[in-house]
């Protein structure tokens, strides 16, 4: 779906992504680790085309409206959530911006998306601060969704929530997968969270991509040095 | 608490003048222009703040003259805090040489003393209301740059700026649409207090004959007319000076007390 090749991106001397070829399969999770500083986010904003690359190239198969049809859904709720707009508001921008349904359309097709994330109709009318870490995750997840996106970047999406919480959105982004038929990329630092999800498993390391293979191959017998020190400073699962 | 004590007390201020300004024809007792006794007489039932050195009721004069300063104050502040919510919102949103030319302008425009700036602009034009109102807009947007692009500098690094340019938001919608609204607080603050200015700044060119002419009168060119007989007939002048006095004082008053309580709020949002 997401063919990689070559890409690099420097910010003055740092080298935050060098040289990373990487396909992203369709139907697929690939899950994408690395220490914070490795480069992961920086190759998320590069697929999204927030930020152009240096060299390399990336090509789209199947995917015409990037802004459309691919999507993130960010590390911290608190912050990707505009303070001052409600919730129905946030989740029906997409939808809006990208002219996808006649306005008497839209409140329904909110309240499919809030029951799609399992949050009460009732919170379109509510502001982000009234809500919880995970419910404002899953307004992040429903937006995502809101343009019918098929490729979702998934940047760190449980790292700022309750253990308790990240089993249930990772749940929910498992079943949304199922039901939607999306690919992912999984973003994570931490190995126990992203053996859950992923199919495949890539590492990176100071902006290089040293290690890329099945999830139980990457667990369980990594070829790298690196990958073990990750894998044993992460939690059992 | 303390301080919002004060602002609801400028804010009370501030909605009685605005009060007797529109219903200044009911209220006044005198026309402005309305010569009631002859030469300058002191506060008496007649006339409750006196008359001025050709007869005219004081208290009138500056019921009416309370129409043109707010109604100065008030346009002058809206022109201002356009260009400068504009040029603020431009020059922190891009970035940039986009950025370093604006605030060139805009330091090049503080370092002229504003004042000068506005004699030399008044003395080309033809000195009217309009005018006053127009040239106290455009030399005073410059703190509000200042203040809209420190605020976009900040909100720019927030997290739902960059998630509304990933779903797909336009610059022109995600500086109104997602930053404007939480920038608000400051501006709000800067408003109060630019209109304060802006009545002092009417009140010194009316002062200096610059401003709103006679027969017409305002709060500045009442003081004016009140400059030969400070010692004779003190009411002509104490009235309106107490008058701008007030209402600059309200204005600061409700200006800090919107900073005071937007503030904490603003940060639990923010950031």
């Amino acid at each position: 779906m997401i063919e990689i090749s070559n890409l690099t991106k420097k910010y003055g001397e740092l080298v935050a992504v060098n040289d990373v070829s990487l396909t992203i399969k369709q139907g697929e999770t690939l899950g994408l680790v690395g220490e914070s500083g490795s480069g992961k986010s920086t190759l998320a904003r590069l697929i999204l085309k927030l930020i152009e690359p240096d060299s390399g190239r990336i090509d789209y198969q199947g995917i015409g409206n990037i802004r459309r049809e691919c999507q993130i859904v960010f590390q911290d709720p608190q912050n990707s959530l505009n303070p001052r707009i409600r919730v129905g508001e946030a989740i029906a921008e997409p939808i809006v911006i990208h002219r996808l349904l006649p306005k008497s359309a839209i409140n329904d097709r909110v309240a499919a998306l809030l029951e799609m994330v399992k949050l009460p109709i009732v919170y379109a009318k509510r502001f982000p601060h009234e809500l919880s870490g995970g419910e404002r995750q899953r307004v992040g997840i429903a937006r995502a969704l809101a343009s019918e996106a098929k490729f979702l970047i998934l940047d760190e999406p449980v790292s700022a929530l309750d253990v308790f919480i990240q089993v249930e959105v990772l749940k929910l982004l498992k079943e949304l997968k199922a039901r939607l038929g999306l690919t992912y990329l999984f973003i994570a630092h931490d190995l126990s969270v992203i053996g859950y999800l992923s199919d495949r498993i890539a590492v990176m390391k100071e902006g290089r991509l040293i290690e890329l293979g099945d999830k139980k191959a990457v667990l369980i017998s990594p070829r790298e040095e690196y990958t073990r020190k990750l894998l044993a400073a992460s939690p059992r699962f | 608490m303390r301080r919002n004590k004060a602002a609801i007390f400028g804010l009370a201020i501030m909605a009685i003048f605005l009060g007797l300004a529109i219903f200044a024809p009911v209220i006044a007792p005198y026309s402005p222009d309305e010569i009631s006794s002859a030469g300058a007489s002191p506060p008496s039932w007649q006339h409750l703040f006196g008359t001025d050195d050709l007869g005219r009721d004081v208290l009138s004069r500056s019921l009416y003259g309370a129409r043109i300063s707010l109604s100065v104050g008030a346009v002058a502040v809206v022109i201002a805090l356009l260009l400068g919510t504009l040029a603020g919102a431009v020059a922190g949103y891009y970035g940039g040489w986009v950025d370093g030319s604006i605030m060139r302008a805009v330091d090049v425009m503080f370092a002229f003393p504003s004042i000068f700036l506005i004699l030399a602009i008044q003395a080309m034009l033809t000195p009217n209301i309009y005018n006053v109102m127009f040239v106290i807009g455009l030399t005073s947007w410059m703190g509000v740059a200042r203040l809209v692009r420190g605020e976009f500098l900040r909100i720019r690094q927030l997290q739902y700026v960059e998630a509304a340019r990933a779903i797909g938001c336009g610059d022109l919608r995600i500086i109104f649409r997602h930053m404007l609204p939480n920038a608000q607080g400051p501006i709000i603050v800067a408003a109060t207090l630019g209109m304060a200015g802006a009545i002092l700044t009417e009140s010194a060119l009316s002062f200096l004959g610059m401003g709103v002419q006679p027969p017409m009168s305002s709060w500045g060119n009442m003081l004016m007319d009140s400059q030969a007989y400070m010692r004779d007939a003190p009411w002509m002048s104490i009235i309106p000076g107490l008058l701008i006095m007030v209402t600059v004082l309200s204005l600061y008053f409700i200006g800090e007390g919107v900073r005071e309580t937007l503030s904490p709020k603003e940060r639990h949002a923010g950031s």
